[in-house]
């Protein structure tokens, strides 16, 4: 017999026993960081559609009030975390690989926190059409919180002929260092749980998996205890061996289901949804108070921060801030990267704001970061396909991805690969193996798009070519058919002075069309929204253009 | 009788496999990918001319006949060169120094301003990427332009000009890793 709260695990193929390294930040309490001089809110932030700014500059938010959005599907609107003015709309340093800067709203709060009108709380959302609360959790700005960003509203949205059968919430929090969840889960058990009954309710699904990592005892006593007191039924707090990348979707989903996500597939198409913790709590904050997505739990540590902790601070929130209020840099500092060590990426500075997906800064000494010791070729020992949790051959990804045959290196399901960094950090010959799949994958994805383009091009260049073949023959038709009046003409005289009226009209319907034909733009067929909104602010301006000069005069 | 009805039998059998075979070699026929078709599917569609032909087509053609060397098409670079090559079972070339340098990726932006609706770059543009009318001012599409540059000669009053294409987060990649093996390793490696 089996324990009530014990069910059977699967196990995924590979994986690593890593040293934590959670107890750091785990040592000082939650607290709320302090409200900064200026929030930096990058307009992309989730993955799909950029964000266009809804304020100008110089102008008043209120907190809460939505200040960019997007008509995409794929993509999640950008609220104000707090009162205060529009300082800038431009170009400033964001987190990401490139270094690059990205356009931001930047808004200098007021201190006053003065909140806008909220819509109103759905605290009957069990009686609320499903399609209100995907566009609450819509208009809330939830992304996934655990670092993926993928906008929530379109996973609560599986399809109609899709039936999913089991909600997975995901606490497991795989990789060393963070620990913003367990954080979460131990201060606002009851939120999450509040957010799991609106997704159960929400994807009418019947049956919850709480999957948390075994080395975190006090979450999970909190989660049991927190859904014991919601009385939720057929949900289960299930603890798993800490094993890296349990966190990883696909991994929580076999561990807990024994189900296999087929390559290409999402976990909707085997009837399982994931969500994150974070999100949950958010979903719940969206629903039940109205609330936007403002800030979030954020874990400071590495031994490069002075005192190493978990912050709940605004989205928008300087990197610098933040280290500043976890008692600064220590003297050993060497490398600021956002997220974990194992999939984290490399932040150039400091002037970086907090973004919605940011779960970790880590401030890493040069231990804890070093740099990549010496390469040496590939011995072919097999250890990365033994540690991969997809099942991939590495080895042979390598292979083809450093000699750029990307039909090869597709072949061996590169898009099936996770980036956790396992074959690379077991790598004897220290390869640097994940970054030629992220090489491989955006060189793929970019010569995708320049297929795109290319047949979009041909496809214009051999419509034009036809419609100038077609106005030729239609002139040289007419000329035929003037050609054959003319001889008519010569023969009948008597009916010369109709025939020179009817020539006579008829050129001045010619003139009369060609003028209503030149007034219209042409190469208008066949525009995408986008190229369109082009076209159309063009017009705009040439109106205003128009009417300028014509003021002029 | 009972040695005529499996002589029927089969007969009959072979009679409707035959039609049932003749039916679906109509039904399902597939045109055979003439090679000016593939080659034309890996050429950039730019439409340019720098190859020295009036378009990619045209090019392609020309390759195709063998009138043509694969190490032509500017814009395509390396990448398009061992296309081809790999498509004809040849051995890649470098670009031919003739047809010019590569550059970086650009569109065409018309000066507002400038513009005086001439329509003269409307008609230059192989992709109708420009939108305009007689008298009117003209603005490119730049989700459309290949970057051809066709259209700036013909401006009478060089209000077009090219804008290289800024690296944003969007356009950005990873970069292909360095690297080096370790001196003394490699050579017994
Ligand atoms: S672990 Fe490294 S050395 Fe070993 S087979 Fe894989 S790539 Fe080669
Ligand atoms: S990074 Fe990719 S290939 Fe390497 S172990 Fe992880 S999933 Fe496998
Ligand atoms: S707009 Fe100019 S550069 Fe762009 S495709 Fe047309 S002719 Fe070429």
């Amino acid at each position: 017999m089996t324990p009530p709260n014990q069910q059977r695990l699967w196990r995924f193929h590979g994986g690593l026993h890593l040293p934590d390294n959670k107890a750091q930040s785990l040592g000082r309490e939650l607290t709320q960081a302090t409200v900064p001089q200026r929030l930096i809110l990058p307009l992309q932030q989730h993955i799909g559609e950029e964000d266009k700014p809804l304020v100008a500059v110089g102008e008043r938010v209120l907190k809460g009030q939505m200040i960019a959005r997007s008509k995409a599907y794929i993509s999640a609107p950008i609220h104000a975390p707090t009162s205060g003015t529009v300082a800038s709309i431009g170009p400033e340093p964001i987190p990401h690989p490139s270094g690059l800067v990205a356009t931001c709203i930047v808004i200098e709060p007021d201190g006053e926190d003065a909140w806008a009108e909220l819509p109103e709380p759905m605290d009957d959302y069990q009686q609320r059409d499903r399609a209100d609360l995907r566009e609450r959790v819509r208009w809330a700005g939830i992304v996934g919180l655990g670092g993926a960003a993928f906008p929530t509203s379109v996973k609560l949205n599986p399809g109609p002929n899709v039936r999913i059968k089991t909600l997975i919430i995901n606490g497991a929090e795989c990789e060393p260092y963070i620990t913003c969840d367990d954080m979460l889960m131990r201060t606002r058990a009851p939120r999450i749980v509040s957010g799991i009954k609106i997704l159960k309710h929400l994807l009418e699904v019947e049956e919850c998996l709480i999957g948390i990592e075994d080395n975190k005892p006090v979450a999970i006593a909190a989660m049991r205890q927190a859904v014991t007191d919601a009385g939720l039924q057929k949900t289960r707090v299930v603890t798993i061996p800490t094993l890296y990348p349990s966190g990883g979707e696909k991994q929580l989903i076999h561990i807990l289901t024994g189900k296999e996500v087929p390559s290409h597939a999402i976990p909707a198409q085997i009837g399982v949804v994931c969500h994150n913790v974070g999100t949950t709590a958010a979903i719940a904050d969206a629903v039940l108070e109205g609330k936007p997505l403002l800030s979030r739990i954020v874990t400071l540590t590495g031994d490069g921060v002075a005192e190493p902790r978990n912050l709940e601070a605004l989205i928008g929130t300087p990197v610098s801030d933040l280290i500043a209020q976890a008692g600064g840099y220590t003297n050993a500092v060497y490398k600021l990267i956002l997220g974990g060590p194992m999939m984290g990426i490399a932040l150039h500075t400091d002037a970086v704001p907090l973004t919605k997906a940011a779960n970790c800064l880590l401030v890493a000494s040069r231990e804890e970061a070093p740099d990549p010791s010496p390469v040496r070729p590939c011995i072919r020992c097999g250890e990365c396909a033994r540690v991969c949790p997809v099942s991939l051959l590495p080895q042979q990804m390598y292979w083809y991805a450093r000699a750029k045959d990307f039909d090869k290196v597709q072949a061996y399901n590169l898009f099936d690969c996770i980036e956790c960094g396992c074959c690379s950090h077991v790598c004897p010959a220290h390869l640097p193996l994940v970054q030629f799949y992220r090489f491989a994958k955006n060189e793929i994805w970019a010569q995708e798009e320049e297929k795109r383009k290319a047949e979009q091009a041909r496809q214009r260049h051999e419509a034009r070519q036809a419609r100038l073949e077609r106005l030729e023959r239609e002139r040289k038709a007419k000329l035929r058919k003037k050609k054959e009046a003319l001889e008519k003409k010569k023969g009948a005289g008597g009916k010369e002075q109709d025939a020179k009226k009817a020539a006579i009209e008829a050129a001045m319907k010619r003139v009369a069309e060609k003028k209503a034909a030149a007034a219209a733009p042409k190469n208008t067929e066949g525009l995408t929204p986008a190229q369109q909104r082009q076209v159309d602010n063009a017009e705009a301006r040439r109106r205003a253009a128009e009417t300028e000069g014509e003021q002029e005069k | 009788m009972l040695t005529l009805t499996p002589i029927l039998a089969i007969t009959g059998l072979a009679l409707v496999f035959g039609l049932l075979l003749g039916y679906s070699n109509i039904r399902f026929h597939v045109e055979g990918d003439p090679i000016a078709d593939q080659i034309d599917a890996l050429l950039p569609q730019t439409q340019c001319g720098q190859c020295g032909f009036p378009g990619c087509r045209p090019y392609a053609e020309a390759i195709a006949t063998g009138e043509a060397e694969i190490n032509r098409c500017v814009p395509g670079g390396e990448t398009v060169i061992i296309a081809l090559a790999d498509l004809l079972g040849r051995d890649p070339l470098p670009l031919d120094a003739d047809v010019g340098e590569p550059k970086p990726k650009a569109v065409a932006v018309i000066d507002e301003n400038e513009c005086i609706g001439c329509t003269l770059c409307l008609q230059a543009c192989p992709v109708d990427a420009i939108i305009g009318a007689a008298k009117q001012m003209h603005t490119v599409v730049r989700d459309l332009c290949t970057g051809c540059e066709l259209c700036v000669p013909p401006c009478p009053v060089e209000c077009i000009h090219m804008e290289p294409i800024k690296e944003d987060i969007r356009t950005w990649r990873w970069p292909y890793p360095e690297v080096e093996f370790e001196p003394a390793r490699e050579a017994t490696a």
